[in-house]
Formats: structure tokens, C-alpha cells, sequence
């Protein structure tokens, strides 16, 4: 089931001008980055991904490996209802 | 004439329970082969031994059922392929170490380089006991650094800088000691609660954590018989030469107040961490 954004990542969403959304929130380590990955490998360079995850492991390691793969993060935004929203750009090869 | 199996031991040949049989230690340090001193492990296994290996608890190799009669055959077939004996008995073993930052995303110092300068120094050196050393890339400590006599954690000095930041709050989430607090526009470190995991330097997407590469030292750590965590008694150290002379104070403290057969902990304890903490302390500071 995919919840409606919240108002917080609504804010977000016209703020940071995103074009996709994933939803990581229903899987582990390491699925969470192969999910987070897959969703930018299908964008154009440039574009903007809010991805949303769970309090804990994944908002601690996600955004480093988003990092290492070379791709820009704008944002984490705390959603307030124990999941947060990493606004990330995509940057190509 | 009679088998001198302590010397035998001391040079890497561990006695096994079949007669005339020893279970031969090889020197690998830091858990580090290349794929050619495997191939020559290998066919030295097959060759002299009953072709299988046994990969040590602390990343070494040995090859059992080796023949007393083929020791020096085998001594001098594993030194043309490059491969080195070890050593057990009362001296500074395998010097053991993670792949640390030259190859995980999350080491904070290159631990194999390392490692090779430490076992240069000491591998082999004669002590009143066995004296372990280990070199851990960080703080998820997968080297597990304070089960060594001597243990090396890297880590990062970090320092925020404001020019840089976006305030993108990253580095407040993925900071488990929670010692970074947002005050107005700006961030500040709450240095009595950072741990100097480096996680905001390396999680930082705008680059504005700068982490200095640093290692913290533990001493007096065993897990066999006896089992003490070692303990930090300095803070970070930043450079390489200020952590050998270090290391070497550490070395010769135990060279000068252990009994024989007697682990470094227990010589520690005995003599007091206060003198022992002095000693070091003096080594740090004569720069």
C-alpha cells in the first residue's frame, strides 16, 4: 500500500521540485539501496528523487552510499511519523 | 638425534597430535595474499601435506601434515613461491588488520600499509609472551581491535564548515552519539559525545565535515585463557611517528616489568595502569 504524501514531504515536493518517488520503507539492508539505486538508475540526469525510509538503519547508511555512487542530496527531511524523505538530484556517469 | 620441537614451534612448525606431523604456520599480515603465494600454498599442501589448509583465527594459513623429514624441502619451495613461515612462542605474532580504507567505504586510515610497517618492526620479536597486534579501518571495529595486546582503531577528528553546508541535516540523522545539534542557522559538535566515527564526513553531501585521520591505541587486550578488553589510555593520535613511539614504549614496558609467560595484561594490572599510562604518556608528548 503507498500512503499519500504526508504535508511535510508535500512542502518538500513543491520546494525541491522532485519528479520521482520511492518508497524504501518496506524493505531491509541491503535491499534499501538496491531499491533507492534502481529508482535513479530510471531517471534522466538532473531530475529529482525524494526517497522515503525508516528511522534507524537505513537513514543512517543510505545517504552515505547515495553519496558514493556520485549522486547530489539536497535534503532529509524528518516526515514526523518515524520514516524521513532524502530529496536527492541525479547525477549521471 | 632429538627433535627440538620448541625451536620447531617457535619457527612456525605447531606439533600435531600424529607423530612427526606439524601443522606449518605461514606469515600473511593483515589477512593479505596474492593469488600466487595461494598457488604455491597449494601445491606445497598437496605436495607435502594432505591438501587442505587451515585459515587461522587471526587471518593466517597454516598447512598441516607436513613431514619432519620435508621441513627444509618445504622451508625452501614456500620461499621461491614468495611465502613466508611464521611464527608461535613467546614473540609478536601475525600483525592482523581489516581492508580498512583503501578498499571499505567505511575505513578512516589505510590499515594495510599499516599493518606491513608494524609486522616489519616487531614481527618476530623475542618478548616474554606472545604480543598480538591489530589494525581496525573504524569504529565498527571488524578487526575487533581491543582483543589485542596492541590495538589500532582509526577514526576521524571532524570539523564542520559552515561555508559549505546546505543544511541538509544528513549528518544530524546518521550521528549515533546524536553530537550534532542544529542552534539557528548553525550546526555545532558536541565534542564530549562524538565518538570520531567520521559517519557525518562520510555521509556529508556538500563535503562541509572535514575528518582528520586519527587512531586510537588500546592496550593489554586478550581473549584466550584470559579475557580483558584492552584499554585507550591516550588520546587520538594523528601521525604514524608519534604512534611507533608509542607502540615501542608499550613494547618495552612489557620487555622491562613481565615475568616470563606472563600476558601483558597481567603485567600491566600488576605493576599499576598508573606507571604504565605514564610511560606512554611520555612517549607521546617527546615529539
Amino acid at each position: 500500500m503507498v500512503l499519500p504524501p504526508r504535508s511535510s514531504e508535500r512542502t518538500a515536493m513543491r520546494e525541491y521540485d522532485i519528479d520521482e518517488t520511492a518508497d524504501i520503507t518496506d524493505v531491509v539492508c541491503p535491499v534499501t539501496f538496491v531499491k533507492a539505486r534502481v529508482a535513479l538508475d530510471e531517471m534522466e540526469d538532473g531530475r529529482v528523487l525524494s526517497i522515503r525510509m525508516n528511522d534507524g538503519e537505513p537513514v543512517q547508511n543510505v545517504p552515505r552510499s547515495i553519496k558514493e555512487d556520485g549522486h547530489k542530496i539536497l535534503k532529509l527531511i524528518d516526515n514526523g511519523d518515524g520514516t524521513y524523505s532524502l530529496i536527492v538530484r541525479k547525477v549521471g556517469e | 638425534m632429538a627433535v627440538d620441537y620448541a625451536a620447531l614451534k617457535k619457527g612456525g612448525f605447531m606439533r600435531q597430535r600424529q607423530k612427526d606431523n606439524f601443522s606449518l604456520r605461514l606469515k600473511v599480515v593483515g589477512g593479505n595474499l596474492t593469488a600466487e603465494q595461494l598457488i604455491t600454498i597449494a601445491n606445497i599442501s598437496k605436495k607435502y601435506g594432505d591438501g587442505h589448509v587451515h585459515l587461522t583465527s587471526r587471518q593466517g594459513v597454516e598447512i598441516p601434515f607436513i613431514k619432519l623429514a620435508d621441513i627444509d624441502a618445504v622451508k625452501s619451495e614456500l620461499l621461491d613461491g614468495g611465502v613466508f613461515v611464521g611464527v608461535c612462542g613467546p614473540k609478536v605474532r601475525t600483525v592482523t588488520a581489516c581492508q580498512g580504507g583503501e578498499i571499505c567505504p567505511s575505513g578512516c586510515i589505510d590499515t594495510h600499509p599499516l599493518a606491513l610497517l608494524i609486522s616489519e618492526r616487531y614481527f618476530g620479536k623475542e618478548l616474554p609472551h606472545k604480543f598480538k597486534f591489530g589494525v581496525t579501518g573504524c569504529m565498527n571495529n571488524c578487526l575487533k581491535a581491543e582483543e589485542n595486546d596492541v590495538g589500532v582503531k582509526g577514526c576521524f577528528v571532524v570539523n564542520w564548515e559552515s561555508e559549505l553546508c546546505s543544511m541538509c541535516g544528513v549528518c544530524l540523522k546518521v550521528c549515533r552519539p546524536g553530537a550534532i545539534k542544529i542552534k539557528e542557522d548553525r550546526l555545532e559538535l558536541d565534542g564530549a559525545k562524538c565518538d570520531n566515527c567520521g559517519r557525518c564526513v562520510k555521509s556529508c553531501p556538500a563535503d562541509a565535515w572535514k575528518g582528520e585521520s586519527g587512531y586510537m591505541l588500546s592496550f593489554g587486550g586478550t581473549f584466550g585463557n584470559m579475557i580483558s578488553k584492552g584499554n585507550s589510555v591516550l588520546p587520538i593520535i594523528k601521525d604514524r611517528d608519534t604512534l611507533f613511539r608509542v607502540a615501542d614504549a608499550a613494547v618495552d614496558y612489557f620487555s622491562k616489568y613481565a615475568k616470563p609467560g606472563e600476558r601483558f595484561r597481567v603485567t600491566i594490572d600488576r605493576e599499576g595502569w598508573d606507571g604504565f599510562t605514564a610511560a606512554l604518556e611520555r612517549a607521546y608528548g617527546n615529539a
